[in-house]
């Protein structure tokens, strides 16, 4: 009965959410190639809020765009020192997170997001990692959880900047997401909110094709799909290499 | 130039490690040494994942070695025989390595593992070839003449299976090369190493072949089992990658030609001690890891293997 109410509640809002002012959205590029000189990539994320009623009065608009990577789950390892020597003791599983998360804001992500929202929506970066299963048997379960976070915004993998939404008259908004030169592929999904008074009043997602092409693709592919051939040629290559420039060099001094 | 690693997923920069290849290539010329011992803990700190760089550098020395072992065949100074023996005991041991690589990686302990190996076997070798090396240099500096080479008749002669080695003018029993060879094997998959620098003492003092013989013979040994070591774990693992191990290699061609010819000019006894010194301090460095709180205690890795 409370499903269905619930159920009916959604069905009643969505509607009247999308309607009032909703998000137009434009990319500098929707996918992302990864090649062997792949240097990190800067996206151009820009957008205009789309209304048929004028401005409604009361507090300003804000946007917060949200970019994350492919979630998978990540085993972290605490070291403790046994014996003299640091070793890996305890290990949580953190069921999911995200390789790669940006968040970028027009404020402070606090004074625009209240944390109903934030908690329904999953935006900021603690609420993207999800480890409901983390063992109870360890103390400290939250440690590995925020661990995940510490080492990732240290590699440059997750990012929260706020205040680097420019927004015009309401209306226009813009920002860019720089990607790591350390990406692993996947479907990235780039999620846009404007939100009045803490509230969520739109929501747009679109994804960002991240792949590797080319030579890159080949070659893992390649080792995935027919590991004997891909160690064989591995070994062939190499000796070739080492065998061609070691007679280049002896030739070379030969003569 | 950045460069991202297809296996790896990591960026690099491509002159780093053509740099890094080269540096290593030059101490191998030098010290007639593979170099892998150096190569892999390197490589661990500029960012690759252990487990790549260990694959990967057994795929590196089977290509530089392979060159290596064309010399000695020219020059026959290399016991077939005796390398053959060695390799059987060689490729059981890769096998058991790497199953011992994939069961402790499994449990999170391949790092300690890999490192723990790299302190024990870098601190034994380097110190004992840092006084062998410090004593024959006082030696030569007093004009004394050199020790007088003993064949050890103990117990390698009374085991049985006894079989002749032509070239090394040997008639010894097949269970000690075996044993060598196993656990060179072990170390050559779980380090990522050749395994020469074991290899080369066991023979001249335990084996007790003749030392113009040992190098060829221990790198034909090498190619194979380190061939092995790669096909096992480019399929067990995928780890192996290639863009990474012909960028070393180029690298480290060209370094251990010039390594040969600084090499040339330098007195033996003062290379073995640089050697020795070198030895140790990559020993110290994995060992104040070890010792030291980490700044980080905790580290990612990916459910059920990479």
């Amino acid at each position: 009965m409370l499903k269905r109410l619930i159920l009916l509640l959604a069905l009643c809002t969505t509607p009247a959410l999308a309607e009032e002012e909703s998000v137009v959205l434009g990319l500098s590029q929707d996918r992302v190639a990864i090649t062997a000189t792949f240097d990190g990539s800067e996206i151009l994320i820009f957008g205009a809020v789309k209304r048929e009623t004028p401005i409604p009065d009361g507090p300003p608009l804000e946007v917060i765009v949200a970019v994350a990577g492919p979630s998978s789950p990540v085993t972290v390892r605490r070291k403790e020192r046994k014996l003299g020597i640091w070793v890996n003791t305890d290990s949580v599983l953190v069921d999911l997170a995200p390789s790669f998360y940006a968040v970028a804001t027009s404020g402070p992500l606090k004074e625009i997001l209240s944390d109903t929202e934030d908690l329904r929506y999953r935006v900021s970066i603690e609420r993207a990692i999800r480890s409901v299963g983390a063992a109870m048997h360890i103390k400290g379960a939250q440690d590995f959880a925020d661990a995940v976070v510490r080492i990732r915004e240290d590699e440059g993998l997750y990012s929260i900047r706020e205040n680097t939404v420019a927004v015009d008259e309401q209306t226009l908004f813009r920002t860019s997401i720089a990607m790591p030169a350390d990406l692993t592929e996947g479907d990235y999904a780039a999620r846009i909110f404007l939100t009045r008074g803490r509230e969520v009043i739109s929501e747009f997602e679109t994804t960002i094709d991240v792949r590797k092409v080319g030579l890159e693709r080949f070659l893992y592919n390649m080792s995935r799909q027919q590991p004997v051939w891909y160690g064989l040629m591995s070994l062939v290559i190499a000796i070739a290499a080492g065998w061609g420039a070691s007679t280049a060099f002896r030739l070379l001094r030969e003569n | 130039m950045q460069i991202y690693l297809p296996i790896a997923e990591v960026s690099v920069n491509a002159f780093l490690l053509l740099g890094l290849g080269g540096m290593v290539g030059i101490l191998s010329g030098m010290f007639g040494v593979g170099g892998g011992f150096l190569m892999t803990p390197l490589l661990f700190f500029i960012g690759i994942p252990p487990a790549v760089a260990v694959a990967t550098e057994a795929n590196q020395i089977v290509a530089s070695s392979f060159s290596g072992v064309l010399a000695h065949f020219r020059r026959k100074t290399v016991d077939l025989k005796m390398g053959t023996v060695l390799l059987t005991g060689g490729l059981m041991g890769a096998a058991l390595g790497v199953v011992v690589f994939n069961y402790l990686k499994s449990l999170g302990q391949v790092d300690l593992l890999v490192t723990l190996c790299y302190v024990v076997f870098l601190g034994v070798v380097g110190s004992l070839m840092f006084i062998e090396s410090l004593n024959a240099l006082r030696k030569s500096k007093k004009g004394g003449a050199a020790p007088a080479a003993r064949r050890q008749r103990g117990w390698v002669h009374a085991m049985p299976f006894k079989m002749r080695f032509r070239t090394s003018g040997l008639y010894i029993s097949v269970i000690p090369p075996v044993l060598v060879g196993l656990c060179v094997g072990v170390l050559s998959a779980i380090m990522g190493v050749g395994g020469g620098f074991i290899m080369v003492p066991a023979m001249i003092y335990l084996l007790g072949m003749p030392t113009k013989v040992v190098v060829g013979t221990s790198l034909f040994q090498i190619i194979f089992v380190t061939a092995f070591t790669t096909m096992l774990h480019a399929t067990t693992n995928y780890t192996v990658d290639i863009v990474l191990a012909v960028l070393l290699l180029v690298g480290g061609v060209v370094g251990a030609q010039i390594g040969t010819v600084i090499g040339a000019r330098m007195p033996a006894e003062q290379l073995r001690v640089l050697l020795a010194a070198l030895v140790l301090v990559v020993c110290g460095k994995l060992a104040l890891d070890l010792l030291l709180e980490p700044s980080e205690l905790y580290s990612l890795g990916a459910e059920g293997g990479h």
